[in-house]
């Protein structure tokens, strides 16, 4: 692509503002924008090995299959979503030969891939106050006992549908959120974090 | 600013904090630790406020939730408090309070003449007067009530305080932090369960906070000190003091309100917000909410001075107050002789202790025979004198069987008196998600009866009065509760702290002291004293035949106070059964439903509220170029669309005929990002639109487009869009903005239930792609220049066909599509370079005076060429033939909802049908949407009801035409083509219309087709 | 509130849930075979029981799966979740 082709993130003009700044030293949360991840829909059958072994030889990734997990890969990391249907996360950028490579090689099956990575988009909490700041608008239980290492899960928060992700104690919690609410939940944590602190970082 | 009530040494304040705080505009000290009520005593302000009905004077009554008089309103402007209540208030200072529902003071409030007419007002007052005439009601009657009752005054403007919500989780929720709370939360927290523990105080220990007793041969205070401190240090046990729980609903769900910063005062800087609503969901929840002294209920029990015995000793004890100089202790029960301790040791005079049981035994009788107080047994408080305090009692004898008092009265001076007619466990919160109760001959009152699932009761609100057994029991609901989360066995672990059991006498059973002539002629014996509900208010409604107390609650309006009848409900429904003659335990009470106690709704809400957070707030690619176009927005869905996009000085009307002309002559250009996507894919994807659109989808080719209309299954029209053929076994579809969400679900609905058979997924891609859309007759150039790979001929891209190419260097979906009317495109590209190809759109079309428009454009575009707008022209009770759709209605296949369009109704001739409207007298004149219409010229002065012909959908001014154009639904319509229906207006015109058909420009669609 | 099992994400608040009535309905095979009245039946009426009742329900916020529910419609209490096309466990009717 030329030069002069620019993506825009949703947050464009967020990215590394809060409202109410804090610095990450004594920031409750931090949240950090993860723009422009290749991210790709996938639908198919796992219990049809012909399925399972194309994926795996594009992605290098056995789909997990038990819900609520992730199965990471060198190049590409896949959350379960439903039964049949995985989001694959990768570099910013790898996803148009991705989906190419992805076609090819389900040709003839029963499938469905949808390049995604402009309809999500993916930001990064961390800090002491991580769990408190979404529990405000979160009913999920994200205590380490329930929700650890390799765990996913589709929830909203408050008003927004999301896909957090376990990354580490920190703790680091992922949100993947479609991109037209980008702009809402960062009002949403910002507003939320309000009495702890929040710091936005690159 | 002394505080002439206050004991020199004890309690749980702190004399070196003292606080300021006025009341009424007079200037007191309290100290830290006190509540507004302990402070008001501690200055001997008993007078707080007026009853509700009848102004009479009324002081602190309670020491907690239970209190029915300490209403006051706290702060000013728009941080005001109204309806706190001062004994669950705590004082900080500089606060602010004042007294409510008395005018113009409380020691001098002109509605006490109420009490002169209090025999015109019995029960069913309201009801019975009120009601005639009815017109009186609204403009008269209840005005004038409201300004004479009525409690404190809400603020006018914006609450400037801010709430919260917080979610969480646990193993084991505890609700009160007394002796039995302390040790369940104990239990299961050294087990490792994950435990929430919340108590409405603001420290922890319940009951002992004012107790003497000992526990392990200390004060009981250092064994909740350590319990604490234990439980402080636990990772997995959070602690929740200023925290009550409001409502206990289904599958361990419970909602707490957590009283932040309440007690730091309006002006604290704390960032926190002021009160935080808990959604706890508990696997396990132990209630030990503890128990509620009753009063016993006699002629002017209502006088200021007159408390709970329970409520003197908290006084005394807990905040180091003498709530009286002189006083009498009246009771049932053994538990006020403690209170008659607790005064004499503190050098109060106990003038005597009244017992209605006629022999009196045990330690504790002992104890306060021998500090020579005079017990009096088998006698009764009958009456009461005093203005604004009480001055004495007047005492008389009580028969046996306890319903009538006799022999020669005795007054007995005094300024406080202290009364227990026993206790009743607080089991509201066991009530509140259904479950039952039974009645308890030994304490008098109800206890839980059938269980709530995952959920115990331990300590007094089981009806366990004793120390020792309210800790054994928390104890063991805690192991229970643990062992259910499977944390360790029933088995209890924890050691109860040793304590002296005092065996106590039975007690009594009283629910109102007899009096000598009829209950509705002597004094008013109180029940409700928040309502000034009396016993003879019982008597009245059960002569007038209500038999269920639920019915004589609302008859009498007992219990229906901002306390919710926590002293009174059980009194009352023992006189009813009284009433009645039926026996107390058939009789029941009244369902307890939350909340517990008053909830402000701004801690309801939470921070959902206002533009940014009430609901989601969604935005396009292109959203901030709209921003800076000075774009106005419009709410569809949770979309923001841009409306129009007025320039300088321009009215709405200008702009959008501007932004229409530039459009029909040149070229405009619309962000249409927010349409619903939804890739379908799978063998059986042609087979799949057969059934859910009306028409044929099987022979659509790839690289072609065609319109569709779903239907219920009731046959309505539910939303239409364009769908394309991507391949044989691949489709793109599109759905209204608003109904995205909506149409994928229906769809979901019937592969996952009823077609599982069918091969084909469905995905949303809303959000991936950003959708331009280029309109009117330059359109075609814009888009050879911006695009590679795509011949933009009129025979090599038809009209309703899509091609991919390249858009400013981006993959791109082209759509020769329109909504219009015009020649239009509609480029779609991945949604992170939207406004990168946006802008290139931007810079092409300059030469042809490139024209940004809005939803309401697109709106006045499409109504001239008659397309409707699902949910706008249609509402759920349009079918297809009524929109004339018949050319879009497959004879070949079965779809959802076909059937229905053949039932009787569907078929009716004089359905209303879609046609168009325009006005006779003044063409530019623009008929408001919602518009009735009927055929009758003088409809204004017609009969009523009118007969109606139809209704307005769509209504606008065509700057294309030059007049003003609508869309209607009329009955019989296509067959009325050129009539004239008329729209009454509510100021008294009536515009004259004439039908024509929908389509109001260019019905052959040459324009598209160019 | 409710708390709510989904068969695939397990348990979860119910404002992830979206209400579909009754279940076990089934789409007449042949519509036009149906007199006026059978058809109204069918779009139209529900058992309304006291006691247990099977419904659907759909996991909105999160897997997006339809799916049954047997409950008890005077305690709210959940007797059984089951998977679309699974008969209704424990014989309920
Ligand atoms: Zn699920």
């Amino acid at each position: 692509m030329s030069e002069s082709i620019r993506q825009e993130s949703p947050l464009v003009e967020r990215n590394t503002r809060a409202r109410h700044q804090a610095s990450p030293a004594n920031a409750g949360i931090t949240v950090r924008p993860r723009p422009f991840l290749a991210c790709i829909n996938l639908r198919g059958d796992p219990s049809d090995g012909a399925f399972t072994d194309a994926v795996r030889g594009v992605t290098g990734i056995d789909l997990p299959t038990t819900p609520n997990t992730v199965a990471d890969g060198d190049q590409w990391r896949a959350l379960w979503l439903c039964p049949d249907e995985w989001y694959l996360v990768g570099a910013p950028g790898a996803e148009n030969d991705a989906v190419d490579t992805l076609e090819q090689a389900l040709a003839g099956q029963h499938f469905a891939v949808n390049d995604v990575t402009s309809g999500m988009t993916t930001l990064e909490i961390s800090g002491p106050r991580t769990r408190d700041v979404l529990a405000k608008g979160c009913t999920l239980d994200l205590h380490p006992r329930m929700f650890g290492p390799g765990q996913c899960a589709q929830t909203l928060i408050s008003h927004a549908g999301v896909v957090i992700r376990y990354v580490d104690d920190q703790p680091t919690l992922e949100l993947m959120v479609r991109r037209s609410f980008a702009d809402y939940l960062w009002v949403w944590l910002e507003d939320a974090a309000l009495e702890y602190g929040m710091a936005a970082t690159e | 600013m002394s505080q002439p009530h206050r004991l020199q040494t004890g309690g749980r304040i702190d004399r070196d904090r003292p606080l300021r705080f006025t009341f009424n505009g007079r200037t007191l000290q309290g100290y830290a630790g006190d509540t507004l009520a302990s402070a008001l005593l501690a200055n001997g302000e008993h007078l707080v406020g007026r009853s509700f009905k009848l102004h009479r004077p009324r002081g602190i009554m309670g020491a907690g939730a239970e209190c029915p008089n300490s209403i006051v309103q706290v702060g000013s402007g728009n941080a005001t408090l109204p309806n706190l209540r001062a004994t669950q208030t705590e004082l900080y200072d500089g606060m602010e309070v004042r007294s409510v529902n008395c005018w113009p003071s409380v020691k001098f409030d002109l509605s006490a003449v109420n009490q002169l007419f209090a025999p015109l007002m019995p029960a069913g007052f309201y009801y019975k007067t009120f009601m005639w005439p009815k017109s009186f009601w609204h403009n008269i009657y209840e005005p004038r009530i409201r300004k004479a009752a009525g409690f404190g005054k809400a603020p006018d403007g914006p609450d400037p305080d801010r709430y919260d919500k917080h979610n969480a989780h646990c193993d084991l929720l505890v609700v009160g932090a007394g002796p039995a709370g302390l040790a369940a939360a104990l239990e299961a927290g050294r087990r490792g369960a994950r435990v929430i523990l919340c108590d409405e105080q603001n420290e922890l220990g319940g009951s002992l906070l004012a107790s003497r007793a000992f526990l392990d041969g200390e004060p009981a205070m250092s064994w909740v000190d350590r319990v604490v401190g234990e439980l402080a240090a636990m990772d997995e046990v959070t602690l929740l003091p200023r925290t009550t729980a409001f409502g206990h609903y289904h599958h361990g769900f419970v909602s707490l309100l957590e009283r932040v910063t309440d007690h730091l005062g309006p002006t604290s800087p704390d960032e926190r917000p002021r009160q935080r609503q808990w959604r706890v969901r508990a696997r396990q929840v132990v209630l030990a909410t503890g128990a509620i002294e009753r009063p016993l209920v006699f002629s002017n029990n209502d006088r200021p001075g007159i408390m709970p015995a329970s409520a003197v000793s908290t006084y005394i004890n807990r905040y180091s107050v003498t709530p009286g100089t002189r006083a009498v202790v009246f009771t049932n029960n053994d538990s006020a002789y403690q209170t008659a301790l607790d005064l004499a040791d503190h050098g109060v005079e106990v003038a005597a202790l009244i017992d209605v049981r006629p022999e009196i035994e045990g330690v504790l009788a002992d104890r306060v025979r021998k500090e020579e107080i005079d017990v009096l047994p088998g006698m009764a408080v009958v009456d009461t004198t005093g203005g604004q305090r009480v001055s004495g009692v007047r005492v008389m004898r009580l028969n046996t069987r306890g319903d009538s008092v006799y022999g020669e009265g005795r007054t007995i001076e005094c300024d406080l008196v202290a009364t227990s007619g026993g206790w009743n466990p607080v089991i509201h919160l066991h009530s509140h998600p259904g479950g039952g109760m039974c009645y308890d001959h030994d304490i008098a009152s109800f206890v839980p009866d059938q269980p709530v699932a995952n959920t115990l009761n331990a300590g007094a609100c089981s009806g366990n009065f004793s120390l020792d057994g309210c800790i054994t029991e928390g104890f063991s609901a805690g192991a229970t509760a643990a062992a259910a989360s499977g944390f360790g066995s029933d088995d209890i672990e924890g050691e109860a702290p040793a304590t002296a059991r005092v065996r106590e006498a039975p007690m009594r059973p009283l629910w109102r002291v007899p009096t000598r002539r009829t209950v509705t002629r002597s004094p008013k014996q109180f029940v409700d004293v928040q309502n000034d509900q009396t016993s003879a208010d019982i008597f009245l409604a059960a002569r007038e035949g209500y038999a269920s107390i639920e019915h004589i609650k609302r008859y009498t309006a007992m219990g229906f106070g901002t306390d919710q009848g926590k002293l009174g409900n059980i009194n009352g429904a023992g006189i009813a059964a009284e009433a009645l003659g039926e026996d107390i335990a058939a009789i029941g009470t009244t369902t307890f439903r939350p909340a517990y106690t008053p909830v402000t709704i701004g801690a309801l809400a939470g921070r959902d509220f206002g533009p940014e957070r009430f609901h989601a707030v969604r935005k396009t690619a292109m959203h901030v170029w709209h921003e800076q176009q000075g774009a106005l927005f419009e709410n569809v869905g949770d979309w923001k669309r841009p409306w129009y996009y007025p320039q300088a000085g321009e009215t709405m009307r200008q702009s959008l005929d501007r932004e229409v002309r530039a459009t029909r002559q040149s070229l405009g250009v619309l962000d249409a990002s927010t349409l619903g996507k939804i890739d379908v894919r799978g063998p059986d994807a042609a087979e799949f639109l057969n059934r859910v659109y009306t028409n044929g989808w099987k022979k659509l080719e790839v690289g072609r487009c065609r319109y569709g209309i779903m239907l219920g299954e009731d046959g309505m029209v539910m939303d239409d869009g364009v769908s394309a053929r991507l391949a044989e076994d691949h489709y793109h579809m599109t759905t209204t903005t608003g109904g995205a969400a909506r149409v994928l679900a229906w769809l979901e609905e019937w592969l996952q239930t009823e077609w599982p058979e069918l091969r084909v997924y469905l995905t949303s891609t809303t959000d991936q792609w950003a959708a331009i859309s280029l309109a009117g007759p330059n359109s075609r150039k814009v888009v050879e220049q911006i695009c590679e790979g795509i011949d933009f001929s009129g025979e090599a891209f038809p009209f309703m066909t899509w091609r991919a190419g390249k858009a400013a260097g981006i993959p791109a979906r082209v759509f020769r599509i329109s909504f219009s009317g015009e020649l239009g495109f509609e480029i779609n590209v991945p949604a992170n370079y939207g406004q990168h190809v946006w802008d290139a759109v931007w810079e092409a079309g300059q030469p042809y005076g490139i024209t940004p428009y809005g939803t309401e454009t697109m709106h006045i575009l499409r109504a001239e060429k008659g397309f409707i707008i699902a949910g706008q022209d249609t509402d759920g009770s349009v079918n297809p033939m009524d929109l004339g759709m018949h050319g879009l209605l497959s004879k070949y296949k079965d779809y959802l909802g076909r059937r229905s369009l053949s039932r009787s109704d569907a078929v009716r001739e004089d359905r209303e049908q879609f046609v168009g409207l325009v006005t006779v007298d003044d063409p530019a004149e623009i008929i408001p949407e919602g518009a009735q219409l009927t055929d009758d010229p003088n409809a204004n002065q017609a009969p009523k009801p009118v007969p109606l012909a139809g209704y307005v959908t769509s209504s606008y001014y065509s700057a294309t035409l030059g007049h003003s154009i609508a869309l209607a639904m009329v009955k019989r319509g296509r067959e009325r083509m050129d009539e004239i229906v008329h729209a009454p207006q509510a100021d008294g015109r009536v515009i004259k219309c004439r039908i024509t058909s929908p389509v109001f420009y260019d019905p052959k669609g040459e324009r598209q087709n160019v | 509130m409710l708390y709510i099992k989904c068969p695939w994400c397990g348990w979860r608040d119910e404002s992830e849930f979206g209400y579909g009535g009754e279940a076990h309905i089934k789409r007449p095979e042949d519509p036009d075979a149906l007199s006026d009245a059978e058809w109204a039946d069918y779009l139209f009426m529900r058992t309304n029981p006291r006691g247990s009742h099977r419904e659907r329900w759909v996991h909105t916020a999160g897997c997006r799966r339809w799916f049954n529910a047997i409950r008890d419609t005077q305690t709210y209490e959940f007797k059984a979740f089951y998977k679309m096309g699974e008969e209704p466990p424990g014989g309920e009717q």
